[in-house]
């Protein structure tokens, strides 16, 4: 807990990363001040895309003392406001999950490459981030901990599956080997409470370290505090189990 | 993408924007999240240029309700532009 009379720098900046097919992408990199060792994060953006929120949260997750790196998956689509190239890309039907992995794996080894960095880093993604992140941890060795924020269509049906989405993350769960947190709102439609139980269905049948919370009074994206959906005492809910469970999962604490 | 209902089709049109007018040559229809309504999901047009980059876009956003309006807006325009003869003589 921070106390008055701790020291805390940051260093923050746009940098750049080969992502998948050895593209080179711009990633969002926050990272604490010193030697470390310091465990990492990779934050995978949701749909509105590579925003202001996730630059601000990558500073948040540095703030608590992770290396964090946030890739803008939408990086080829082009440059101009986040919400323009979102727009693009939500014609286009999202970004492919073959990219995805790509250019999150190829963050999740640059933070393991750093000197100050521990061989812990965990992934965190809300929206459709939380599906990727989801995804991600399932099919990319070394994640130590995996935070779904209300991700839809990590369950899926048949008919839902789309070439850029060929398979359900929720299909992958055999596959995972790090702890996952899930936060969940109880007025979601995507994910609704019965994709949320099919989930934890799953988890359970596979015998996988998982903690899921799931909030009234909640629907989606309640962490957004620049949206309607906000929701101050669930957020503020949500945020501590997320630290609570990065201090178990990632510094041992 | 949430509800990953999104559809796109080519068009020829023009649209304007704060810095004028543009071609047009692409519409995305999509019901999901939008960027500025205070809604949880909306009926989201994307008009757009696809030579001009992500910016040459013109943004609608609309609630189920006017959406269906909108619908039928533009086939009742539509169905008296062609009974009047306007329809095919556009030149």
């Amino acid at each position: 807990m921070y106390t008055t009379d701790q020291y805390e720098g940051m260093l923050a900046e746009t940098m750049v990363i080969p992502g998948y097919h050895a593209d080179l992408i711009h990633a969002y990199f926050a990272r604490p001040l010193g030697s470390g060792p310091f465990p990492g994060m990779v934050l995978v953006h949701h749909l509105p895309g590579w925003d202001e929120w996730y630059r601000e949260t990558t500073r948040k997750f540095a703030a608590q003392g992770y290396v964090s790196i946030c890739p803008n998956l939408y990086f080829r689509e082009g440059h101009g406001t986040p919400e323009d190239v979102a727009a693009k890309v939500r014609g286009a039907g999202g970004v492919s999950d073959e990219q995805v992995l790509g250019d999150v794996g190829a963050a999740q080894e640059m933070l393991l490459a750093l000197p100050y960095v521990s061989e812990k880093v965990g992934i965190f993604g809300t929206c459709s981030g939380g599906r990727h992140a989801y995804l991600c941890a399932c099919r990319i060795p070394r994640f130590s901990a995996v935070v779904d924020c209300w991700g839809g269509r990590v369950v899926m049906t048949p008919q839902e599956l789309t070439p850029k989405q060929p398979v359900a993350p929720a299909d992958y769960t055999a596959d995972l080997a790090c702890p996952v947190l899930g936060i969940f709102g109880n007025d979601d439609q995507s994910p609704t409470p019965e994709q949320v139980n099919q989930l934890e269905k799953a988890l359970k049948q596979h015998g996988k370290d998982y903690e899921f919370h799931r909030y009234d009074g909640a629907g989606h994206g309640f962490f957004y505090h620049n949206r309607p959906n906000y929701r101050q005492e669930q957020a503020v809910d949500g945020w501590n189990k997320v630290f609570t469970f990065l201090d178990r999962t990632l510094k041992g604490r | 993408m949430c509800t990953m209902i999104a559809q796109q089709v080519n068009i020829s049109g023009s649209g304007k924007t704060g810095t004028g007018w543009f071609k047009l040559d692409q519409l995305s229809v999509s019901y999901d999240h939008p960027f500025d309504m205070p809604l949880e999901y909306a009926l989201n047009l994307d008009f757009t240029n696809q030579s001009g980059g992500p910016g040459r876009r013109v943004a609608v956003e609309l609630d189920a309700a006017s959406a269906r309006r909108l619908v039928e807006l533009i086939q009742g325009v539509m169905e008296q532009a062609e009974k009047g003869g306007f329809v095919g003589n556009e030149g």
